[in-house]
């Protein structure tokens, strides 16, 4: 277990459990996350990814243990983080524009009270144009597909320009065209220098996609580069005995 | 017909309530929280019947505090419910307000049936009596209705005009609020609270029928009809002011037509306001009748181009 967690990490946890109704999701978990890394967070459903990225970003409260952003609690970093919560979480018919959405990225800065203005706009046009789906501002969210709505929460992170990206199952549920949208943004976010947390189901793809990992299930059952913590010990310990989704891993790694 | 100035203020005390009450409407549709102003108007009766049983007198201003400071609590244990119970909200709603109005009514039963508090009278309200409770405002007599409902209209256009970013957000994505220092639920509360005021700031002048109505009705006939937040607002507003004039218009014109001896104006307008949204429901251009009526006769598919 590691004991240090060096001040300018992008993240570090220490010793975090959450349990809902005294029944832990994560457990102890202890990581530290390196600087301009693409991160796969993988683990069966129920493991606790999407319970770890809320605890992280004090969406959730934590039964014991810290989060540090950079060094800081979350509350004094927030400026720096960014989060793509799971398409399924909003409702898509409220009647909002695409633009609309993606200016919500600019809030922060912005602060309580003052309105959306040209400048707001401005940055919510250019985020959707890095996405490749400007055309499509003014629509109203409802009348986007899935791919395209999955786009216009990517560009509402960009708008935030944060430090540290939180993406809750990006990949989910959208076409190939979108999918490799994605790979490439986030590949573009990686060289700029920024980190990315993403929770990723896909094993096929994962060891492509992402330079770090960690494998999740209850607790951290791995953490490190792609290449070191790979492997099918980990994916065994992870998924256990199911093992359908073991094949699929093993024929993940004989491709990688 | 005879249109009286009395009867130009009581249209004009049911247009300042409704359009009090759709404004916070609004949000609590877009929430699916739409019966949060029916479980507030019930629930407040204890918050009446306790600030008279303190105070021993039917003054107004300790009384609108009890009834706001129970509202409010309405949201809060409904939150409470929801989360700890781990029941859903609807449901945690309708345990709050049935328990609530419930003590209500036992409090007035025991304590203050010989007083001037009627159960039946907070239901459908006394709105043609209005004008025989002014106030002097400028050298104008106004009826009290019309203040209070007035300054609830303007508290809500305030506190809505500056937070109307925050609100969208918080209403949207509460997920993201947060995690970007816009914290929801101080902004639920905050919400709750406009709810509570304007439900019972309506309520005791014209009828908790015409708070139930107007905070849903006219958001969910705009929401038929735009998919913007700024334009269901305002169509809202419309669509509330139009229930009420008109409401009471038919109040004096119809039941002669109709045979009836007499009618309600608080039900009248309630009603209109239902009349209006089925022109919204067979008119809307994107889910209406009409439209659904044509495009199936085009092309067979009733849902929209798969962009």
């Amino acid at each position: 277990m590691l004991h240090e967690h060096p001040p300018d990490c992008p993240l570090s946890v220490h010793d975090l459990t959450v349990a809902y109704q005294r029944k832990p999701v994560i457990w102890d978990v202890d990581l530290n996350i390196p600087e301009g890394k693409l991160v796969g967070i993988v683990g069966p459903n129920g493991a606790g990814k999407s319970t770890l990225l809320k605890a992280c970003l004090d969406l959730i409260p934590k039964t014991s243990g810290w989060v540090n952003i950079y060094g800081e609690p979350y509350r004094a970093n927030r400026h720096l983080v960014g989060y793509v919560p799971q398409r399924e979480s909003v409702d898509w018919d409220f009647p909002v524009s695409a633009l609309d959405v993606v200016a919500m990225g600019t809030y922060r800065r912005l602060g309580w009270f003052r309105p959306v203005g040209k400048a707001e706009k401005a940055v919510a046009l250019e985020a959707l144009e890095k996405v490749g789906i400007a055309h499509l501002a003014g629509r109203q969210i409802s009348q986007l597909s899935g791919g395209q709505q999955q786009r216009v929460f990517l560009a509402r992170a960009l708008a935030q320009d944060a430090k540290v990206y939180f993406m809750d199952e990006p990949f989910a549920a959208v076409d190939a065209a979108t999918e490799q949208a994605i790979v490439t943004l986030l590949q573009e976010l990686r060289n700029s220098g920024r980190t990315c947390l993403v929770v990723h189901h896909d094993l096929a793809t994962v060891a492509q996609y992402f330079d770090w990992l960690i494998f999740l299930n209850l607790r951290v059952v791995a953490s490190g580069p792609t290449a070191e913590v790979f492997n099918d010990d980990n994916l065994r310990k992870t998924y256990g005995g199911k093992l359908s989704l073991l094949d699929h891993a093993a024929e993940a790694i004989r491709r990688s | 017909m005879n249109w009286t100035t009395d009867d130009t203020w009581i249209a004009l005390t049911g247009a300042l309530c409704a359009l009090a009450c759709s404004l916070p409407g609004c949000f609590l549709v877009l929430r699916k929280m739409s019966m949060m102003g029916d479980a507030i108007s019930h629930a407040v009766l204890p918050g009446l019947a306790i600030a008279f049983l303190v105070t021993g007198d039917r003054a107004s201003l300790p009384m609108f505090l009890g009834a706001a400071a129970t509202g409010v609590l309405t949201a809060v244990f409904t939150q409470w419910i929801t989360r700890f119970g781990n029941i859903d909200q609807g449901a945690a709603m309708g345990i709050v307000f049935t328990t609530l109005f419930a003590l209500g009514l036992i409090l007035i039963v025991q304590a203050a049936d010989h007083v001037d508090l009627d159960p039946g009278c907070v239901l459908y309200g006394a709105i043609e009596f209005i004008t025989f409770d002014t106030v002097r405002l400028g050298g104008w007599e106004i009826p009290r209705a019309a203040v209070v409902n007035g300054g609830a209209l303007l508290l809500n256009l305030v506190v809505i005009a500056t937070l109307y970013k925050e609100l969208r957000l918080s209403s949207f994505d509460s997920g993201l609020a947060d995690t970007l220092g816009f914290s929801s639920g101080l902004l639920h509360y905050l919400l709750m609270t406009l709810v509570a005021v304007t439900t019972v700031a309506a309520f005791e002048s014209v009828g908790s029928i015409i708070v139930i109505a107007m905070m849903i009705v006219p958001p969910a006939a705009a929401l038929l009809l735009t998919r913007r937040l700024l334009p269901m607002l305002l169509i809202s507003s419309g669509i509330a002011t139009a229930s009420a004039v008109l409401g009471h218009w038919m109040a004096l014109v119809l039941p002669p037509l109709i045979g009836f001896e007499r009618t309600n104006t608080s039900g009248m307008m309630a009603f209109t306001a239902g009349l209006l949204f089925t022109l919204a429901w067979i008119f809307s251009p994107s889910e209406g009748l009409l439209k659904r009526y044509t495009a199936g006769a085009i092309s067979e598919s009733g849902s929209y181009p798969n962009p």
